[in-house]
């Protein structure tokens, strides 16, 4: 019951960050918001009991490709042209 | 390519250590929890990516090259294959040092209470594995740096 009401949670917070991620005009945001995304993915890994996955996804998802974003983003502007 | 604010130098200086040390205890406890080589290889890359965003050209060129992580990124391949082929007598990557002894081939029955020492050559394939991840990682990393400020990268 409890994992159930967590797992609910979790999957809603990732779906409006993912969300938020699309919308956002700041670029610098996005990418935060995409790694929360990210992070939280990891929870929900490891809520499913794939701890391994959870690890792997951490690392790549939350911490490099949130690093090659902020190297781009800082390479070009960060406002989104309208 | 200035760095970031003094507060995230700061709690970088705090953090990297320690992200290092658990990125490796993953890499070394990769045939009895959850991890293994990539997972512990990425760890300690995005602890170095974590130094290369908030430091910015200051120090990286003195800490982190390029030509080093190649090197190592080769050689962890190198000792990959290599520990594939020394069990060629029986067939390819087979577990020629699990039994007998010593520092890798501990003989254990029953459940495993958490030593290290039981697995043979997967550990030395872990370590290997890790050593070519976390560099190759980090020189994707390195290269993104570069791109962007191409009079530095020499």
């Amino acid at each position: 019951m409890i994992e159930d009401i967590a797992q609910i949670v979790v999957l809603l917070i990732i779906i409006s960050t993912g969300y938020l991620a699309i919308k956002m005009k700041d670029l610098l945001g996005a990418v935060i918001s995409l790694s929360i995304m990210s992070l939280l993915l990891s929870l929900e890994f490891y809520i499913l009991q794939a701890p391994d996955v959870a690890i792997a996804e951490a690392g790549i998802g939350a911490g490099l490709t949130t690093a090659i974003f902020v190297l781009a983003i800082r390479g070009t502007k960060r406002m989104e042209g309208s | 390519m200035r760095g970031m604010s003094k507060i995230v130098r700061t709690i970088t200086n705090i953090l990297y250590s320690f992200i290092i040390i658990f990125g490796f205890y993953i890499i070394m406890h990769g045939h009895l929890t959850p991890g293994g080589g990539f997972q512990g290889g990425a760890v300690v890359a995005s602890a170095f990516a974590l130094l290369v965003v908030s430091y910015g050209a200051l120090k990286i060129k003195d800490m982190l090259k390029a030509k080093n992580f190649s090197v190592s990124e080769c050689s962890g391949l190198l000792a990959f294959i290599g520990l594939g082929f020394l069990g060629i007598g029986t067939v390819f990557f087979y577990n020629f040092l699990a039994g007998k002894g010593g520092l890798f081939g501990n003989v254990i029955y029953g459940i495993n209470p958490g030593d290290l020492n039981t697995a043979g050559v997967l550990p030395l394939m872990n370590i290997a594995v890790g050593i070519e991840v976390l560099s190759g990682l980090t020189l994707i990393i390195l290269y993104m740096f570069n791109a962007n400020n191409p009079k530095e990268e020499k």
